[in-house]
Order: C-alpha cells, then sequence, then structure tokens
C-alpha cells in the first residue's frame, strides 16, 4: 500500500508525456508488458525478448534479453509479466512449458534466474502477485495452475481445473488470496490461493476458450472476460452468483482484454484474428467502440495501459512486428462518424424515426398533434451526464403509426408473387407482368410494361403498321394523362395500393413482432441509431398521400388544440411534382414533329388496335419504326426505373433490371441496382416471400446480392410440447426423443433424394424439389413425444 | 506374392469402374462378385463389428438423422464401435454435404469424388457419384474434369497440394482462386471446399487403413439403391491381397512374443509418466528429436522392403489410376517426405503460431458458419476419447499414446510442437506401428491387412479403429491448418 501512494504521487510529480509512436521490432511480438516506472516496456515472442525504453520522441532498445550462442525454445515466450513491484523482476512462459524469471539486477549478461520445468505443456499465461514480490502465478496448456515462491526452487501449490487448458490467470488487484483462471472450455474460475484443492467457484461464462481476463482496477470483483464467441463480458463476482453486468460484442474473437486506468467504464481489446485494430469500449455503450487505433498492419498481440493512473497512453505490439505507443486523443473515435439519425419503416407504413435530440427538441416547439384515436409511442432516454458521447450522439426515438383502414400492401404481395422474372421471352414475361399489373389496378405499371415490351421485343411482333393508327386514339385518351402525369393523377392507382392496412390489426401485431419492432427495441435501448437497415426513400410514396397523419408526439409538449404535424420536412424529403415525366410519351412527342416520322403517320387511321393494351401507347411503335435501335431508348428507360425507384416502388425498378438484364445493365452504375436488390429483398422478406427474394437473389447479377444466397440461415425449432429448443439432436427433442429409434428405415429409402426431411414426416407432397432445400415448406412433423412442431425452412442456400 | 491371383480381379474391376456410370444412367443391373470377406471391413471379422452393432440403438439414430444416404454404411458400421465420435463425425459431415454452406450440393459431391480420386478411393467415389447425380449432378461430369466447369477445375492445384504436400499452400494459391474474374472462388466457397477436401482425404484414410469394404446389397433391396451400391473396384484389389497376405501372417507371430510387447509399452508409458522431470532435455536435444523423428519418418516405409508395397501392385495402381484419374490431374504427385525437402528452406510449421482453437476456428467460423464449433467438437473428442484401456488392461491412462500418434501424424507434415517431447513418439510407437502410421496417413492407397494385423497384436479391434480415427483427424487438421494459415496470410 505504501509503494502504491508513492506511485501515484510519483505521478502527481512528473506528468507522463509523449506522442503517438511506434517502432519496429525484429520479430513478431507475442505479449508485452510495462515496467511500474512507465519508462520501459518489454517485448516477448518467438524469436525476440526485448526491454524498450520509452521516450519521448520514439522507442529505444535498452536490453536484448535473448543471449546465449543457440537461442533455446525457453526463449520462445508465449508471454510475459514485469513485476509492478520490483523493477527487476520479470517473468516469461515459454511455449514448451518452461516458465522462467529474469532478474535485471544480474551483473552477467544472462539475467535468467530461476527456471520451472513443471507444466508439461505451453505455459499461456504468468502473472505476479499485486502485492506480494515473490508469488508468481502461471496457468498452462495442461489444465494445471501452479503458484510458485522465488524463494523456493519448485511450486508451491498447483491448482487443477479439472478440465482442459488454461487460458488466463489474474490476481485479483483487491482480494490479497483470489486468482481468477479462465479455460479453453468457457468456464471461468475463481480460487484462493491458499487452497489448491479445489475452485471457489466455476461458471461458464463463454461459448468456447476463453482467452483472457481482467480485474477492475477499483470496482472490486468485476471481472472482464473475453473469448472465441467474440463478446467481452464483464462479470461482477461479489454476488452470490456471477452476474453478467455488461456484454460487449465485438467482431473477432478477443484476444486480450484491459481495463483503461480512471476510467470506470472503459476497457481495451484486441483481438486474435483477422481484425487488426485495437478498441477502447465503453460497456455502457456496447455496439460503436468509445476509440479505436488502426495503426497494426497485422493481429496485436499484446496491449498495455502505459501507466496504472493515466488514461491516456496505450503501448502494444503486434504480429507485424512493431511495438506502438496510442495516445487515446489521437484515436480515432467512431461515434463521431456515427450518423446520428435514423429512420425505419415497419411493414404496414408505420414509421420510426431517431434523430439527435436538440433537433427534436427544437421541432417539439411546433406542438405535435394528439388524436385520440391513435398510440403513438415516444422514446426519450433520461441523459446520464457522466456518460460518454452524451453531445455527441444522443438521439430521441420517435414513431408514428399510421392510420387505421388504409390501404394494404397486398398489391405488393400479390405482384411479387405473380411477376414472372425469367424463364421465358422477355415479350412473354413483359406481357405477362402488365396483365398482372393490370389486374391488380396498377396501370401506369401496366402500361410501362407494355412499353418495354415495344421497346425491346424485335417490330417484327407487331408489325408496325398496325400500330401507327393508333397516334389518333393514343392522342386523344393515352398522352394527355401521361402529360400531365403527376401524383394527383396517379392517386387512385397508386395512392390507394399504398395506404396501410390498419383493419387487420391482429395479422399486423404478430409481423411486427418480427421485424420492425426489432429496431425499435434496441433503438429504446441504445439510442444509437446507425441508419435504418431500410433506405429510407424507397416507400415514402406510400406515405407522402398520407402526411396529414403522421405526426410526432411528444407527451410532454402535447397540446391537444393545435394539430399541426411536426414532422421535420428535411428528414422526410416530400415527395415531388414529377417534374421529369415518364420517358415514353414525351419522347414520343418531341418525335411525333420530326419529319421522318410523320411521312409514316399516313397509313395510321386505317388500321384497328391489335391488341387494346396497346392503345394508350402504340404510338411508340410507330415512331421508331425498328430503326431505331433498342439502346436507343436506354436511357428513357434507365430514367424510368430511377423514377420507379425514387417513388418508392422498387419493386418495379428491380422486375424490369431483372427481366430486361444486359440491355440495360450496362446504363445504371453497380451501386444503385445493389441497393435496389437490397431493398426489394429486404422488403420481400419482411413480407416473409423467401420463394421470391430467392429467386431475385438468384437472378440477380449483383455479386454482392448473389453472396447473400451463401450466408446460412438457421433455424430453431422448439418442441411443442415442452416449449425447449430441438437443437442438440436435429429434429428430435432431447427430452421426449428417447423413442427416437423406432422410425422406419423403408421410409428412410423413400426420403433419400430429398434434402432433410424430418425422419417421421409423411413422403413429401409438391413441396419439396429434389435438389433444393425446400424454399417455405412448412414442415409439420410429430416430435416422438406425439407434439407437433411446425417450422418454416427460410431462404435456400443451393442455387 | 501370388500376382495370378489378382491381376484378372484387377482387370475386371477396371472394367467396371468406367462403366459404373453409364450403368447408372442406362439402369443396367450388374451383379457383382462380392468381396471374398463378409462384413464391412476386411481388416476386422465381421462378428467384432455387428456384434456391436445390434446392441446400439443409438447408432441407428445417427444414421437416420445425418446419414445422406438413409443406409447403414461400412464406414459408419465400422466407426459405430466408438458411437460417441460416430455422433461429431455424422454431424459435421452432414453438415458439410447437405446443410446450409454456400456450395450447390452437387458441388460438393463432386469435391468429394476429386479428393477420394488422389487416393484413389473407389469406396468413396462410387458413393458420392451416387449422390451427386441424386442431388441433381450433370452426368457429364462424371466423364472427368475436362467436362466440368472451369471453376471446379482450377480447385484441382490446392487438392493435389493439401492431400499429399499441405506444407507447399501458399498465399498466392489461394489468391490466385479468389481473384475477381470469370471463375473465382469467394472465400466462404473456398472454405468449404477445402473443408471438404480436407475431410474426405482424411476419410481416404480411414477407408483403406481400416479396410472398409464395398458396400453391399443392402438386406431391404429397393430397386434404386441396388445398383449403384454394387460398384467396387480399387478397394477389392487392396482386399484381395489383404487377405493372402492375412493368410500369411495369421500364425506367424508368437502370442507370448506380443504379450510380451504389450508389457513393455505400458512399461514404457509408465516409466515416461514418472519421470516428469527427467534429465531435462535440453533445447538442442529437443529439436534434434523432432528434426530425427522427421527424418526417421522418411525412412519408414520407402526404406523397408518387408513392409513396403510389393513392387508390382504399382503396376495394378497405375491401370487403375487411369480410370480414376479423370478427376485428377497430375495424378504423379505423392507425398513427398517433408524432411527430405528439409533443406531449411520449408520451414517448420510451429504449431503455437498457428493453432486449431485460436486461429484456424476463428476463421474457418467466420467464413463458414458453425462448420468450426462441430470440426471442433469432433477433434475434441477423437482427440479425448477414451475408455481407459489398453487391449487386456483397465484403467490405463492413454492420454500419452493418443497423443503420441496425434502429434506424430503432425510430425510427417512438418507441424512441431514446442511442449512436446518427440522422444516420447519413438519410445510408445513401435517400428511397426509407425510404418503403418505413415501409410494411412501418406499412402494411404498402399495400406494393407498385413500392416494392419503386424502392429499390436494383443490390442482390439476397436482400439485400432481408434488409431484410425485419431489418424485421420489429425490428418484433417494438419491440412486444415495448412489451408487456413494461407487464406490467413491472404487476408492480412
Amino acid at each position: 500500500m505504501e509503494k502504491m501512494s508513492r506511485v501515484t504521487t510519483a505521478l502527481g510529480g512528473s506528468v507522463l508525456t509523449g506522442r503517438t509512436m511506434h517502432c519496429h521490432l525484429d520479430a513478431p511480438a507475442n505479449a508485452i508488458s510495462v515496467c511500474r516506472d512507465a519508462a520501459q516496456v518489454v517485448v516477448a515472442g518467438r524469436s525476440i525478448f526485448k526491454i524498450y525504453a520509452i521516450e519521448e520522441e520514439q522507442f529505444v532498445e535498452k536490453l536484448n534479453l535473448r543471449v546465449g550462442r543457440k537461442p533455446s525454445l525457453n526463449l520462445s515466450c508465449a508471454d510475459v509479466v514485469w513485476h509492478q513491484m520490483d523493477e527487476n523482476l520479470l517473468a516469461t512462459a515459454a511455449t514448451n512449458g518452461v516458465v522462467v524469471t529474469w532478474n535485471l539486477g544480474r551483473p552477467a549478461r544472462n539475467k535468467q534466474d530461476q527456471l520451472f520445468t513443471e507444466h508439461k505443456r505451453t505455459v499461456n499465461k504468468v502473472c505476479f502477485h499485486p502485492t506480494e514480490a515473490h508469488v508468481l502465478l502461471s496457468g498452462s496448456q495442461d489444465g494445471f495452475m501452479k503458484c510458485f515462491d522465488l524463494r523456493r526452487k519448485d511450486s508451491v501449490s498447483t491448482f487443477s481445473g479439472q478440465s482442459e487448458s488454461v487460458r488466463d490467470v489474474q490476481f485479483s488487484i483487491r482480494d490479497y488470496f483470489t486468482f481468477a483462471s479462465t479455460f479453453e472450455n468457457g468456464n471461468v474460475q475463481l480460487w484462493d490461493i491458499r487452497r489448491p484443492d479445489r475452485c471457489e467457484r466455476m461458471f461458464t461464462a463463454h461459448n468456447g476458450p476463453v482467452f483472457c481476463c481482467d480485474w477492475h482496477p477499483e470496482d472490486r470483483g468485476w471481472l472482464a472476460t473475453g473469448g472465441r464467441d467474440k463478446m467481452v463480458k464483464v462479470w461482477d463476482m461479489t454476488t452470490h452468483r456471477a452476474k453478467e453486468m455488461h456484454c460487449v460484442q465485438t467482431i473477432a474473437s478477443v484476444a486480450r482484454v484491459k481495463w483503461r486506468p480512471e476510467c470506470r467504464h472503459h476497457l481495451a481489446t484486441c483481438s486474435m484474428m483477422v481484425d487488426h485494430n485495437i478498441y477502447v469500449w465503453d460497456v455502457r455503450r456496447p455496439f460503436v467502440p468509445a476509440a479505436m487505433f488502426e495503426e497494426h498492419r497485422d493481429v496485436t498481440t499484446g496491449i498495455a495501459w502505459r501507466h496504472p493512473h493515466d488514461p491516456s497512453f496505450l503501448l502494444s505490439g503486434s504480429k507485424d512486428s512493431s511495438l506502438c505507443q496510442h495516445l487515446f486523443r489521437d484515436a480515432s473515435q467512431p461515434v463521431e462518424r456515427a450518423n446520428p439519425e435514423g429512420l425505419c419503416y415497419g411493414l404496414f407504413g408505420d414509421l420510426a424515426f431517431a434523430a439527435k435530440e436538440s433537433l427534436v427538441a427544437a421541432e417539439s416547439g411546433r406542438k405535435p398533434y394528439t388524436g385520440d384515436r391513435r398510440h403513438p409511442i415516444f422514446f426519450k432516454r433520461k441523459l446520464d451526464p457522466a456518460e460518454p458521447f452524451a453531445g455527441l450522439a444522443s438521439s430521441a426515438l420517435s414513431v408514428f403509426e399510421t392510420e387505421p383502414g388504409g390501404g394494404g400492401m397486398r398489391w405488393f404481395v400479390d405482384t411479387a408473387e405473380r411477376y414472372a422474372l425469367a424463364g421465358r421471352p422477355l415479350a412473354e414475361l413483359c406481357d405477362h407482368n402488365a396483365k398482372v399489373a393490370r389486374e391488380l389496378g396498377r396501370n401506369q405499371v401496366a402500361q410501362t410494361w407494355t412499353m418495354l415490351r415495344i421497346i425491346y421485343c424485335s417490330p417484327g411482333l407487331v408489325p408496325t403498321a398496325n400500330l401507327n393508327h393508333s397516334v389518333g386514339k393514343g392522342g386523344s385518351c393515352g398522352l394527355p394523362l401521361m402529360n400531365s402525369f403527376n401524383l394527383k393523377d396517379m392517386a387512385p392507382g397508386l395512392g390507394s395500393e399504398t395506404r396501410l392496412d390498419r383493419s387487420k390489426g391482429d395479422a399486423r401485431s404478430d409481423t411486427v413482432l418480427l421485424d420492425s419492432s426489432a429496431t425499435l427495441i434496441t433503438n429504446e435501448d441504445n439510442e444509437e441509431t446507425e441508419g435504418s437497415d431500410v433506405p429510407a426513400d424507397y416507400l415514402l410514396g406510400d406515405v407522402e398521400g398520407e402526411e396529414d397523419e403522421l405526426y410526432l408526439l411528444d407527451p410532454e409538449h402535447a397540446h391537444p388544440e393545435e394539430p399541426e404535424c411536426v414532422l421535420p420536412q428535411e428528414a422526410f424529403p416530400l415527395r415531388h411534382e414529377i417534374v421529369d415525366t415518364p420517358p415514353g410519351p414525351e419522347h414520343l412527342q418531341d418525335k411525333a414533329d420530326s419529319p421522318h416520322v410523320s411521312g409514316s403517320e399516313a397509313d395510321v387511321a386505317s388500321l384497328a388496335p391489335v391488341d387494346s393494351s396497346f392503345s394508350l401507347l402504340s404510338v411508340s411503335h410507330a415512331l421508331y419504326d425498328s430503326r431505331l435501335p433498342p439502346d436507343f431508348f436506354s436511357v428513357l428507360v434507365r430514367d424510368m426505373l430511377h423514377f420507379y425507384a425514387e417513388q418508392g416502388d422498387v419493386q418495379m425498378a428491380v422486375s424490369v433490371l431483372i427481366i430486361l438484364g444486359e440491355r440495360v445493365r450496362k446504363d445504371i452504375d453497380e451501386q444503385t441496382q445493389e441497393h435496389w436488390y437490397t431493398s426489394y429483398i429486404d422488403l420481400l422478406q419482411r413480407f416473409r416471400l423467401w420463394n421470391v427474394s430467392n429467386e431475385v437473389v438468384k437472378l440477380s447479377t449483383s455479386r454482392a446480392v448473389s453472396c447473400l444466397n451463401q450466408a446460412s440461415t438457421t433455424l430453431h425449432v422448439n418442441c411443442s410440447h415442452c416449449k425447449r429448443p430441438m437443437s442438440s439432436r436435429g429434429w428430435v427433442c432431447d427430452r421426449w426423443g428417447s423413442g427416437v429409434g423406432r422410425w422406419g428405415r423403408g421410409l428412410q429409402a423413400a426420403q433419400e433424394p430429398l434434402l432433410r426431411r424430418p425422419p417421421s414426416c409423411p413422403p413429401p407432397g409438391a413441396t419439396a424439389a429434389p435438389a433444393c432445400v425446400p424454399s417455405a415448406t412448412t414442415w409439420s412433423r410429430v416430435c416422438s413425444c406425439g407434439a407437433r412442431a411446425a417450422a418454416t425452412a427460410a431462404t435456400c442456400s443451393t442455387s | 506374392m501370388n500376382r495370378g491371383g489378382s491381376s484378372p480381379s484387377a482387370a475386371a474391376n477396371y472394367l467396371l469402374c468406367t462403366n459404373c456410370r453409364k450403368v447408372l444412367r442406362k439402369d443396367k443391373r450388374i451383379r457383382v462378385s462380392q468381396p471374398l470377406t463378409r462384413g464391412p471391413s476386411a481388416f476386422i471379422p465381421e462378428k467384432e463389428v455387428v456384434q456391436a452393432n445390434t446392441v446400439d440403438e443409438r447408432t441407428n439414430f445417427l444414421v437416420e438423422e445425418y446419414s445422406t444416404s438413409g443406409r447403414l454404411d461400412n464406414i459408419t458400421q465400422v466407426m459405430s464401435l466408438h458411437t460417441q465420435y460416430l455422433e461429431s463425425f455424422l454431424r459435421s459431415q452432414f453438415y458439410m454435404l447437405r446443410m446450409d454452406g454456400p456450395l450447390p450440393l452437387p458441388y460438393r459431391h463432386y469435391i468429394a469424388i476429386m479428393a477420394a480420386a488422389r487416393h484413389q478411393c473407389s469406396y468413396l467415389i462410387n458413393m458420392h457419384v451416387d449422390e451427386f447425380l441424386k442431388t441433381g449432378g450433370i452426368a457429364e461430369w462424371l466423364n472427368g474434369l475436362e467436362y466440368v466447369p472451369q471453376r471446379l477445375k482450377n480447385l484441382n492445384e490446392i487438392n493435389k497440394l493439401l492431400a499429399h504436400r499441405p506444407w507447399l499452400i501458399t498465399k498466392e494459391h489461394i489468391q490466385k482462386l479468389v481473384k475477381t474474374g470469370e471463375n473465382n472462388w469467394s472465400l466462404p466457397e473456398l472454405v468449404h471446399a477445402v473443408v471438404l477436401l480436407a475431410h474426405y482425404h482424411a476419410l481416404a484414410s480411414f477407408v483403406f487403413g481400416s479396410g472398409i469394404n464395398p458396400e453391399r446389397d443392402p438386406e431391404i433391396s429397393n430397386g434404386f439403391t441396388l445398383i449403384s451400391v454394387n460398384n467396387f473396384c480399387v478397394c477389392d484389389l487392396a482386399n484381395d491381397n489383404n487377405i493372402e497376405n492375412a493368410s500369411l501372417s495369421g500364425g506367424n507371430f508368437g502370442i507370448v512374443d506380443s504379450l510380451s510387447e504389450l508389457e513393455a509399452l505400458m512399461e514404457r508409458m509408465k516409466r515416461l509418466q514418472e519421470e516428469t522431470e527427467d534429465e531435462e532435455a535440453s533445447q538442442e536435444e529437443m529439436s534434434t528429436r523432432f528434426e530425427k523423428e522427421k527424418k526417421e519418418s522418411l525412412f519408414v516405409v520407402s526404406g523397408d522392403t518387408f513392409h513396403s508395397f510389393p513392387h508390382s501392385d504399382f503396376e495394378d495402381d497405375m491401370i487403375i489410376t487411369s480410370d480414376v484419374s479423370r478427376y485428377i490431374e497430375d495424378p504423379g504427385f505423392g507425398y513427398e517426405d517433408f524432411a527430405r525437402r528439409g533443406e531449411e528452406h520449408l520451414p517448420t510449421f510451429r504449431a503455437q503460431d498457428y493453432t486449431w482453437e485460436n486461429h484456424g476456428f476463428s476463421l474457418v467460423n467466420r467464413l463458414y458458419s458453425d462448420i468450426g464449433h462441430l470440426l471442433d467438437e469432433k477433434f475434441r473428442m477423437v482427440y479425448n476419447l477414451t475408455y481407459n484401456t489398453m487391449a487386456t488392461h483397465e484403467d490405463v491412462d492413454t492420454t500419452m499414446l493418443r497423443r503420441a500418434l496425434f502429434n506424430y501424424v503432425h510430425c510427417m507434415f512438418g507441424i512441431r510442437y514446442d511442449d512436446y517431447d518427440y522422444g516420447e513418439v519413438n519410445q510408445l510407437l513401435e517400428r511397426s506401428l509407425k510404418v503403418y502410421i505413415k501409410t494411412v496417413t501418406c499412402y494411404p492407397e498402399r495400406t494393407t491387412k498385413r500392416m494392419y494385423d503386424s502392429y499390436w497384436r494383443q490390442f482390439k479391434h476397436s482400439e485400432k479403429v481408434h488409431v484410425n480415427l485419431l489418424l485421420m483427424e489429425a490428418r484433417m487438421q494438419a491440412e486444415l491448418l495448412y489451408a487456413l494459415r494461407a487464406i490467413t496470410r491472404h487476408l492480412t
């Protein structure tokens, strides 16, 4: 204790200085440790063991401990630790299972002090007692932990984890006798150093190996653990059962974790594989790291805070053979880049909107409308002034519900299901889709399909002459409509289609559970709104017609008398009057005046329409008259696709894109295409149109999209009898499945061509096709206990 | 060696093999003479396996759950001597073949065929030809590699290296495959393929090592399984030999002799266990021991004329090769001793620097979700499996023995564990066992019943199967480690 206070005063006397810097090592590092004077750091690896002095501007090599003719494996270090009480004392763990101590005070060139060869396997970790000068602890692959008294030749006591390898051991900073150890099988054990016979406590902390742990420097009983399951967990060990306080999900397995000094909720992590960065997390904000250091080019293997009372200096060693000092003020802060606004649509048009609180507060001055027929939700999180990011990324979430009784999304589902996207000649596809659209009362879409057919299918299919006549007719009904095309005109078409269906309340509530609510809940919890997963703009068209019904309700500021929508305009680009009218007709009009077209007009009048669907638009045929290559129109078609996408009908955009394929693909940039595809697929999946979405994925040419099919789909099934997940043994409930052997063998043979139908399932109906995971088959199966469990398989993973 | 006996049958087999695809398509049923031994394995008496089977309902259940063919095939029957392991094995295999993954189902089977073809394992080839067609594969592909898409063909190189000299795989190989272009592989696809390749190379080792017989008619002959199952080709050849060998070797070895062998082994194990702190070998000594073991493994097969395959049989190999080789390129490429090319430019793979638990798992699981857990469980299972028995003795800690087997396989692939004293290998694994190990892991197609019989004569067959399982998994892990390390290097 006395010594501890001296350290603090030492810091108070001379403040640490330095800059972000790095130096090259000769070999990859496996671990680093800092001397208590905060002026030296030791780096150890398979073929490196050196001490560097940390100076103002650079690292200076001070001592090479790897001496001798032919370096032995004892020097191949897996871990190194510097005693925090004694500047001359170091310990290393060798990959061959030897624990070595080093005395820098030795006059000889070889500073090696003692050698403990008691472990049979690689020693993963060594740890000095924080206050006791002679106590050293080691944890090894052989499953044992050993405690050494440096004044003696052998270990004082051996602790058997009774399981696989020990990955980390750490003395508690506060409890003199306690240490924690973590294991490859996911367990954490708590030991009393005086009682080697059995551990005080054991619990499973992670799924898979727990690579590291760290006691909180101040909070007695807080232990952070990091595992291969990509999680960092903070446990409160003071309670009767270890309680998980916080959990941070990282993107790669966690190799090291270190609490940040003087910052109660901060810890630094680095990962074992793939990810080379060092992150500093605020455990209360588990989704965005508070700071990030990106200097290393290969995985970081060791991190250490330079001084136990200084939060701004972090040292790190890496496999890329470099040693770095990071300054906290130079760290990149992902929070700064986070978008504090987010917008997300529910399946039926409900809208959740999160924005900076300041913004919302300002707007709320406008007094939201509060109708009594609806129940809007407004979340506002109490600000904790102690929290970080307070000014940066705090936001409020508002949820707008739509008016009941509006139009449903039925048209979308129907269209998606009935459209034909491939497998037939282009002309037929267009005709088919036009027909579908017309039957659903979407005339504009139908017309577009017809136009596409005319543009891209060889004129030979429809004799030019036949069509020319209709200029007159088109002039009377088709063109005026198209020219004056705007929202109001389309209202009966588009508007009604997009009304939200409130009447189907029941169905709605459970659907919402599936998708939108997930977003809501997380937002509610953490306020980190990182942009909605649905592109913000593509449904706007649908809602625009009802903007009066959208409102924000802030109960605290509710003024029922003042009905007004307070939705910030700028957050929500309203649908503009469409200036760039659909390309087809306009273009035709221009052309109509051109001399070469007028020549053909002569033939026009005498002919009758071939197909009524052409009546509005058939003009076009006359005009390009097979002399214009389809390429000529590609610009227009592109604009048309953009128009639909902007308007919210991404379905149309994607369908056309798929059907026209190469003809238009080159005109639209990859990113936009990908954006459309993902939007459409997302929508389809929200409506559980797995088959369609899978077809779209399959037909898409965008690489990023087709990759979607390579991801796994997990299907969780619970036994309907006992409600337990049936995960461990395929499709059998653990509890009720004792008599499973009785399933008929003969059935198996019949099943062979099918993929994994549940064994007790009756022979396949029409639902599943051979060689493909059935896409949306509902399997009703009988658990051996007689209960029925139904499940819906999601996407197909084969192509 | 009785050459006259085996060559006609080899010729017949050859014909059959080329036909079997046509047979499938034309639905021409051909009855094939049954292998001379009954039961799932040519090495293990039928009753040993079958007895265990009837008792075990668990196996039946597992087969129904996880077998892709829905039948209790011979591999499964033999493995069912170790039901615990069987479950992990079938689960992971089923996951690779049938569950969500980046590759289409026919691809998976075709890759399995390619992998098995590297070791001319017709048992696996036939099995997967069958499944390939069932899952909707294009029959034309079965005519050989020139009929498959370029993309699959590109896997050849890595298949070849992985099977015989995995240490040669570099990140350049990976880069070549994933480089953007017409026929590129995405990383998840590649990882899936690599897992399949490694799995089937290793499984080929098991098939030959345990002398798995070709499939016989299933008891319930339900039309369509019958035809495809019957084809057997190369395996049978090996078995023919083995049977002759068996008759030769059967009575030759005295029981007294083998008994004392066992006692000696037990004695050595005990001694090693006790002297935890022996003379404390110096580091140089340790690394010399590793090198020695590595070098010695070099002579294990090639130097020993008694054990090595009779020369004439290589010619048979050649004939057969021409049939199987449609699925591979460069059929002459085989295992070359790691030590021999150890002119120090091929660094030893330090196990501690890239372990399965820390690195391999994370990578494989990242790119091909969940397979990591299944493989992890399987490796762990096989490594820790023990019944605490050795032959007639009970209550024996066999950890050392298992570790020696596992590490010896890795040693032959140039993977070194810092914390292992390779002197133990020398003490625990007798020469005939080393011959067997080397053959099974490096040239599985040359395994004979004589080799199988000549080591550990007192041990039970189930224990020898256990050895095979260890060898198989160690080999698979070694291949995976090299391939995954290359992928990691490509990523960084």
